[in-house]
């Protein structure tokens, strides 16, 4: 099968992607997702707050899955649900699996969206048993909203970010009784109001420097330990169900496959202001390339990310070639990178765009701005952004980790093709 | 169901259905015997023998002239054949066994040595460039290596069911969640034992032989039945860590550190799912059913593994666990048989039992034929069953196409880690030996064994097992399969 735009992902960023391309006449758009229900995430999230930035509205989740993927569909996208993409077949084409057999679709541009998970206990090395009654935000929700069960019993969340008091909720509708919030980090990471709304209202603390330390339970989870991560002291808390929160990993298995260059910040693949990938034609947008933002922000990237790709298709000869990532030259011309240093964990997008190599303006990012996420708390940091001995930009930013920090994107405008890569940094003094 | 006493004494039962008391129990159900293979957990192979490194060992390190050795050698033969025939995931990868010290190196001829008399000769030296070019990532350091090119990898998983399975079929009565609380001694004219009574938690079990095969707890059984009671069972505790997928490229081999006089140590190996395993620690403790990982534990492998594929430790962790290895304080194997008590022990098989399983249970099978139970060759032909294929060098389902064009279920994958189908999970539902819970569909099929850990798939899969009728012909049948924690 032949297709103009191959979309991995019916999420979000898939789904926006899709309506967009349709409505800017890129051709065929065929939009494969794995799951038997389009909408990712959203599907079993069943709290509200989605949509006031993409659609100026209040949704649920599931409304908001519902909306996007019958826009997608509405705008002439084709909507393959229940269909895996199982790898790369060479020369562009893509191996996809489902019920119906196994096809092989070539496409003239891919757009991987394929979002993120929460990184699972086995990954974090918590040490102790592996009872049943341990799981992720996902599992949990999947569990309680889209196969009604019943959780009651004691529960324990590790994390304060706003996913762990999604979590939270979650566990109260399902009839548990939540013992409190546990993090590392010496204060929570959500939303203010929310957080203490949330607290109040449930009545849960949030345990800060804190550390599981061990699982226990032969055969259904009966108990924790955790530690004071200042004074050392080890509690042991029952609990009969433990949920791991956020810890974002990005779902980059096929970019992988196809050679794309991973940022070692994001560990999504590397993708500059048009959201293209090390490998020419191949676009990544949404979680898999800043976990984890909001529905609404991905759908943006997605938006974003179609008009790019409906421009390369404009001016590009028509090849896609997801397995041969070596365009390195071209792009390298066309590139500048960006980085952030430490105490700031990643920036995303990882490098500026330009037009052509000479002086035309570079491709804004999504929405404007920069994404940057920080290791360490900060109320007022001052960033910088520098090319060289110039500094193109100064701005206050409140630090948080595991929360999005917005860098405006007006400095794009003073960066220069050929100076070298722009990094932005905390500035002292 | 509970199993009231039998109208009938069965000729053999045998306690312990871990790999090395499946592999007997296939055996037995060659010959003209009736034949019941009792666990007390609720599934085949959940001791020892599912949480281990998962090699399948030529036997070049044993100690030379022991039974071990002899028997690794014969089972790995009958296994590496075995497999071949029943579908079980192998992979030839080999071995190399890597030298970090002048020390080490020094000791590389005499590991060569002790290979040959071990009756294996195809280890080589190989010089540290060759080393470097064939294991890239390999860490800076290393001096020299042995190639030990018939090192395998196997499944560990499908290797007992298969043998559980070729012997339920044969008409061995499997009884899972029976656990054998005691033993009396039956006896005939003239005061010599003709048999035993076996108490257990489903009811009482006439026998005129056991094989106690019990693993971890071989020393109790032993207790039990008057064994000679010369072994002690003593767990050492070994943690392992399972890579992501996307770690496989970085290794070629099996990368085996120079053993020291305490333990094998710690080895970088593939899996047969196509992960990396980092591992096993080693660790004396006396709680047999504690398999808990320690900080320590899993903080020295990921040192370990920083060292030796120093790449390794970017890549995510799919799992970490810990397996129980049933040692004694003999270094050999404790295989004996009592023809006046009609007993026979096959225990201390500490870490080899899946390389030699079935060198094990014809050494075992012969012993009892000497001291007096008669083996007759059932009539008609004896094949293994074929199990489904789980490996990650073959072609899976998914990747049928003739498969999925005959039933669209196997297009169907619920488990996007380990890209396992619908059609995968109704059959293991539906198999001879069937799962009694995720953990044991788990085995059978690698769904929820990736590297999301449910975070996808966990409420589907758990819904599925709900959904599908459970069982299948034999538990339909309700007599050859008792799973007792089926709810």
């Amino acid at each position: 099968m032949n297709v103009d735009v191959l979309i991995v992902g019916a999420g979000p960023a898939g789904l926006a992607a899709a309506a967009e391309l349709r409505r800017l006449g890129a051709g065929q758009v065929l939009v494969a997702d794995r799951e038997q229900q389009p909408g990712g995430v959203p599907r079993h999230s069943a709290h509200t707050g989605y949509g006031m930035r993409d659609l100026h509205r209040v949704l649920t989740g599931p409304a908001y899955a519902r909306r996007y993927a019958a826009a997608a569909a509405a705008a002439g996208a084709e909507i393959r649900t229940g269909t895996t993409v199982t790898g790369w077949a060479g020369n562009g084409r893509a191996t996809l699996t489902s019920s119906s057999g196994i096809e092989t679709v070539s496409a003239r541009a891919v757009l991987l969206a394929t979002g993120c998970r929460e990184r699972p206990r086995p990954a974090r090395l918590v040490p102790g048993d592996r009872p049943a009654g341990v799981m992720t935000t996902g599992e949990l929700q999947q569990r309680v909203y889209l196969h009604g069960e019943r959780l009651p019993g004691r529960a324990l969340v590790v994390g304060a970010e706003h996913v762990s008091f999604s979590a939270m909720v979650t566990l109260a509708h399902a009839g548990a009784d939540v013992v409190a919030l546990v993090t590392e980090l010496p204060r929570q990471q959500s939303y203010a109001a929310f957080a203490l709304g949330a607290l109040a209202r449930w009545r849960v603390p949030v345990w800060t420097s804190t550390v599981l330390r061990r699982v226990d339970g032969r055969d259904r989870l009966t108990a924790v330990d955790v530690a004071d991560v200042r004074t050392g002291a080890v509690r042991r808390v029952e609990c009969g169900t433990l949920v791991f929160t956020g810890d974002w990993i990005p779902d980059h298995e096929l970019a992988r496959a196809a050679g794309i260059t991973i940022d070692p910040g994001t560990r999504g693949p590397e993708v500059d202001t048009s959201l293209e990938t090390s490998a020419r034609n191949v676009f990544a947008a949404g979680n898999l390339v800043h976990a984890a933002e909001i529905a609404d922000v991905a759908a943006l990237d997605g938006i974003h990310a179609a008009r790019q790709i409906a421009a390369a298709l404009r001016c590009r000869e028509p090849a896609a070639t997801p397995e041969a990532p070596d365009h390195a030259s071209e792009l390298a011309a066309h590139r500048v990178p960006l980085t952030a240093e430490p105490p700031l964990a990643w920036i995303s997008p990882n490098a500026i765009r330009f037009a052509t190599p000479a002086d035309a303006a570079p491709v804004p990012p999504p929405r404007g701005r920069f994404l940057l996420r920080s290791q360490v708390f900060q109320h007022r940091a001052a960033l910088e952004v520098r090319q060289g001995d110039r500094v193109l930009a100064r701005q206050r930013a409140r630090l948080i980790p595991g929360r999005p920090v917005h860098l405006d994107a007006a400095w794009l405008a003073r960066v220069r093709p050929s100076d070298g890569p722009v990094l932005v940094a905390l500035a002292y003094g | 169901m509970t199993a009231g006493p039998d109208p009938e004494p069965a000729d053999v039962v045998v306690i312990g259905a871990g790999v090395v008391g499946a592999a007997i129990a296939r055996e037995l159900s060659r010959y003209q015997l009736t034949v019941v293979l009792a666990d007390a957990a609720n599934d085949v192979g959940t001791g020892t023998t599912k949480a281990n490194t998962a090699i399948l060992h030529t036997g070049f390190d044993a100690t030379p002239g022991s039974l071990e050795s002899r028997l690794l050698r014969r089972g790995n033969a009958l296994l590496t054949d075995y497999a071949r025939r029943a579908g079980i995931p192998v992979e030839r990868t080999g071995a190399l066994l890597v030298a970090w010290t002048a020390e080490q190196k020094r000791a590389l001829p005499s590991i060569k040595e002790r290979a040959e008399k071990n009756g294996y000769g195809a280890v080589r030296q190989i010089p540290v460039a060759e080393l470097y070019q064939r294991e890239p990532h390999l860490g800076p350091g290393a001096l020299a290596a042995l190639e030990i090119p018939d090192e395998s990898v196997i499944c560990p998983w499908t290797t007992p069911l298969a043998y559980a399975t070729e012997a339920v079929q044969a008409g061995v009565r499997l009884m899972l969640g029976t656990r054998v609380t005691g033993a009396q001694a039956r006896g005939g004219p003239g005061g010599a034992q003709t048999g035993h009574v076996l108490l257990t938690t489903r009811g009482t079990l006439r026998a005129r032989w056991v094989v106690n095969a019990a693993g971890l707890h071989s020393d109790r059984v032993d207790a039990m039945l008057g064994g000679d009671g010369g072994f002690t069972i003593r767990p050492r505790r070994g943690e392992l860590v399972v890579f992501d997928k996307l770690a496989r490229p970085l290794i070629g081999s099996i990368l085996l550190p120079v053993p020291t006089a305490q333990s094998k140590g710690v080895l970088v190996a593939p899996t047969v799912y196509g992960n990396v395993l980092l591992g096993p620690t080693a660790q004396d403790i006396d709680d047999r059913g504690d398999t808990a990982t320690t900080a320590d534990g899993l903080a020295s492998l990921t040192e370990a593994g920083r060292r030796i594929v120093p790449r390794l430790v970017d890549e995510e962790v799919t799992a970490s666990y810990a397996g129980l290895r049933a040692a004694t304080e003999h270094r050999d194997y404790q295989i004996r048989v009592d023809a006046t008590r009609r007993y026979a022990c096959a225990a201390g098989i500490r870490s080899t039992g899946l390389s030699a399983s079935l060198g094990i249970a014809e050494h075992l099978a012969g012993l009892m034929d000497s001291a007096g139970l008669p083996l007759r060759p059932r009539n008609g032909s004896v094949a293994p069953p074929l199990m489904p294929y789980i490996g990650q060098a073959g072609t899976r389902p998914y990747q049928n196409a003739a498969m999925i064009a005959a039933d669209p279920d196997y297009g169907r994958i619920v488990c996007h880690c380990e890209r396992v189908t619908r059609g995968e999970i109704r059959d293991a539902l539906a198999s001879t030996v069937p799962p009694a819970d995720l953990d044991g569909l788990r085995r059978r099929t690698r769904a929820q064994n990736g590297r999301c850990q449910g975070f996808y798939c966990a409420a589907t899969v758990a819904a599925l097992m709900a959904e599908l009728p459970p069982g299948g012909p034999a538990a339909a049948a309700g007599q050859q399969v008792t799973a007792g924690n089926r709810a």
